[in-house]
């Protein structure tokens, strides 16, 4: 899973390079996730803008990932239309702060 | 007008993305926003169940038919993994947010979205019959 991650305003933000998280990828994006939170910036910022497509592995995985960073923030930025409907569908948007667009 | 596509996907979750890939650029690419939203969210959750649960991680066939109508998106999909437990299809209660899961959305997604649910096994095959709404 190919992801960017820059430090700007004391936030971490990391950028995911792919267009699906999905079963097939969702382990391999915990794992580059849990490299890349390392730094300790209170703030993560998921940008979302890249993934077209999050099935529920992947919203499994990004509710993973929150958890690894905590008690530091997970927050989500720039999801597309599939994604955000996966989000409301569950309802899981009622735990994330998510931005409307990227960082 | 009736269009149909059909498929045969090799059940590993890497064929499945791939096969996802290709019908979001082909067969569902004529729908509105909204209906192919659907199409792939319900596509992705079916046919991940059949190679996690049905074919538990071992690979099998499947065959997936799509048919576009007046009233949506007919979907007939089959496999010959495992039944499905007690021969019924599960009911996908809807996780409680609050509890942070990180699984069970699958089949909660599926029945928010999909219509005339039916499941049948005959002959060693699952057969999952559903349509989306348009």
């Amino acid at each position: 899973m190919d992801l960017s991650a820059e430090v700007r305003d004391g936030a971490l933000i990391v950028r995911v390079l792919e267009d699906r998280i999905d079963a097939a990828s969702a382990i391999g994006f915990k794992d580059r996730m849990r490299e890349v939170i390392a730094d300790p910036s209170p703030v993560v910022v998921l940008d979302l803008s890249r993934v077209s497509f999050l099935d529920s592995s992947g919203l499994g995985a990004v509710v993973a990932v929150m958890k690894l960073v905590a008690p530091r923030r997970l927050e989500l930025a720039a999801l597309s239309p599939t994604v955000a409907k996966v989000f409301r569908l569950t309802r899981m948007d009622s735990v994330f702060t998510i931005h409307a667009d990227s960082p | 007008m009736t269009t149909e596509t059909r498929l045969t996907i090799p059940g590993t979750a890497f064929d499945v993305h791939e096969a996802l890939r290709g019908l979001t650029e082909g067969a569902l690419s004529a729908l509105a926003e909204a209906e192919r939203t659907t199409a792939q969210i319900v596509l992705a959750e079916v046919l991940n169940n059949i190679v996690e649960h049905a074919y538990a991680g071992q690979g099998g066939r499947i065959d997936l038919t799509l048919s576009t109508g007046a009233d949506g998106l007919r979907c007939v999909v089959t496999d010959c993994g495992v039944p499905m437990p007690s021969g019924r299809l599960p009911k996908g209660r809807s996780p409680r947010p609050g509890d942070l899961p990180q699984g069970g959305f699958g089949w909660f997604l599926i029945r928010s979205l999909a219509r005339d649910l039916r499941y049948s096994r005959e002959d060693g095959r699952n057969e999952l019959s559903f349509r989306l709404p348009s």
